[in-house]
């Protein structure tokens, strides 16, 4: 272990901001990537379950016609 | 009917252009005009410092160039897209990559030549020492080809878009870095007495290879944007 | 080779293919890049020029080396598309164009971060600091042009043929931005430049590496099976498939 406390640890011998800083932005920008990706695919069940409810109307319409 | 030979699809295709372009002359002389205003700018903004202006001068030739080129972008394919023109091109017998040369030695005379006879006037406006003046007009000459064959890839891959402009420039101008960055390596090194020919004969030959490569791209792009 | 990889082609394959394989990948993914950074940030010993701001490295040197190989990935799904017409490379394309975005904004970030204290400014322009932002434009010139068409295969043909010329510029631009460099330089940089590292500072980073790959892989992942639904979404085997793994997904 490179550190003897909890406060040396997150001061990083003076250069904390700069270390936390950088993981800060890529840890943030790799969030934005797995949300936007996992909204995208909320959206596409959505979409799929918008569809399927069409063609279950459209099936029963049928069923009614005839 | 006899099959053309693909020089004469080559040549007509050019001469066609030519003449579209003649038709309207103020599509000539605008670039003309745009680069000389761009360079004019430069003094007024930075102070006419023979100093200062001589060791901007190339940076501010050469993204006129760019920006020149961009500007005659829209000509390449927009109207030939849109009056279905690019589509029989696609349909004729001869290889597309053929006529897509051809369109891009037409942007070529239209927008890299009349900045390489115009390149004097601007130099000597930027204060340019006489002595880069030779090496300026080697870069151009050498270097304009690949603005016109890069150009005439992204206008290709754009062109169905209808709204092309900035999206274009975010296309092409990071690919036109090497050719900055050589191109006033050399006149700098004019300038300081050093040898320029490295860099220029560099230039060269990266510009045949882009004109070697240039139409196949293009030619897939206006596949691409035709269908 | 053809007959063999051709029934990988079809989506509902690739579809299923990648859900198995996402959770492992996603898993050894978190657990090698959390082993990496925790040995980077925790165990690893302060560098005797650098203090602890080298410990940047274990995010910048990973990245920077998946942003590059990245986006060869890319040329070569393009190259693929356009050669074989193959669906499944024009998704690859539009998986990996965002990943690789990302992580090259995230080596720059770093990396400018990085040059603060050691360089004492926040930009310098250090040849691998211009290309990696060249890069960087390269990237979103296809994400642009992707997204720019409304047909979606449209969008990916042409984006391919962008990446291709890209990647055939790519060469020249980092020997043109080095050797303007040289030209230019003031001062000489040698933060990158390291005698070979300690093995103790070493291993730490091979994890990292290992670990951001696995991470760009599960986000490619991922993002292709969005890509392939957004396609097919009407066709027959999406309501048996997405039906079946929605069901499981409310059970649990």
């Amino acid at each position: 272990m490179a550190f003897d406390s909890w406060q040396a640890f997150i001061e990083m011998g003076g250069y904390g901001f700069y270390v936390w800083l950088a993981f800060g932005i890529s840890f943030f920008a790799i969030a934005v990537l797995v949300i936007n990706g996992l909204r995208a695919r909320t959206k596409l069940q959505r979409e799929f379950d918008k569809e399927q409810r069409r063609q279950q109307r459209l099936a029963q319409r049928k069923k009614e016609v005839s | 009917m006899t099959q053309a030979s693909s020089w004469t699809a080559f040549s007509t295709v050019m001469r066609r252009d030519l003449m579209v372009v003649m038709r309207r002359r103020s599509d000539v002389l605008n670039p003309l005009l745009f680069i000389l205003m761009v360079v004019s700018l430069f003094p007024l903004a930075v102070g006419p410092g023979p100093d200062i202006l001589g060791r901007i001068a190339t940076g501010v030739i050469w993204v006129a160039a760019l920006l020149s080129a961009l500007l005659g972008s829209e000509r390449l394919f927009r109207d030939d897209f849109l009056d279905g023109t690019l589509e029989q091109l696609t349909l004729s017998p001869h290889p597309l990559s053929l006529l897509a040369a051809a369109k891009i030695v037409v942007h070529w005379l239209l927008s890299g030549l009349p900045l390489v006879i115009l390149a004097p006037i601007c130099a000597l406006l930027l204060k340019l020492p006489s002595e880069a003046w030779l090496t300026l007009l080697a870069t151009l000459v050498a270097g304009t080809p690949i603005l016109s064959a890069i150009t005439a890839i992204g206008a290709a891959l754009t062109v169905s878009l209808g709204r092309g402009g900035a999206l274009l420039s975010l296309l092409l101008l990071p690919l036109f870095i090497p050719l900055l960055i050589f191109a006033s390596g050399a006149v700098e090194a004019a300038l300081v007495g050093t040898a320029a020919w490295p860099q220029v004969l560099l230039l060269t030959g990266l510009s045949l290879l882009t004109l070697l490569l240039a139409p196949f791209a293009v030619a897939a792009a206006i596949r691409v944007s035709v269908n | 080779m053809w007959r063999w990889l051709h029934p990988y082609a079809k989506p509902e394959v690739v579809y299923r293919l990648l859900g198995r394989w996402l959770p492992w990948v996603a898993a050894a993914a978190a657990l090698t890049l959390g082993a990496g950074l925790v040995w980077g940030l925790v165990f690893a010993p302060a560098d005797y020029q650098q203090g602890d701001s080298y410990r940047i490295i274990f995010v910048h040197v990973p990245t920077a080396m998946l942003s590059m190989s990245l986006y060869v990935a890319l040329a070569i799904s393009a190259l693929v598309g356009r050669v074989w017409q193959l669906k499944m490379a024009d998704w690859a394309l539009a998986a990996i164009a965002p990943v690789g975005a990302t992580l090259t904004f995230i080596s720059l970030a770093t990396g400018a971060i990085w040059g603060k204290p050691m360089w004492g400014t926040w930009w310098e322009w250090d040849a691998r600091l211009t290309s990696q932002l060249i890069l960087l434009f390269l990237y979103i010139g296809v994400l642009a042009l992707y997204h720019a068409f409304s047909d979606n295969r449209n969008g990916a043909k042409a984006a391919g043929i962008l990446a291709m010329v890209g990647v055939i510029n790519i060469p020249i631009i980092r020997y043109s931005v080095e050797w303007w460099n040289t030209l230019h330089q003031g001062a000489t940089l040698t933060v990158f430049e390291r005698p070979p590292m300690a093995n103790s500072m070493l291993f730490p980073l091979l994890i990292s590496i290992l670990g951001f790959g696995l991470l760009a892989a599960a986000l490619i992942f991922h993002r292709m099976r969005n890509e392939i639904l957004r396609q097919e979404l009407r066709r027959p085997w999406v309501k048996n498939e997405f039906g079946k793994e929605l069901n499981e997904a409310e059970r649990t």
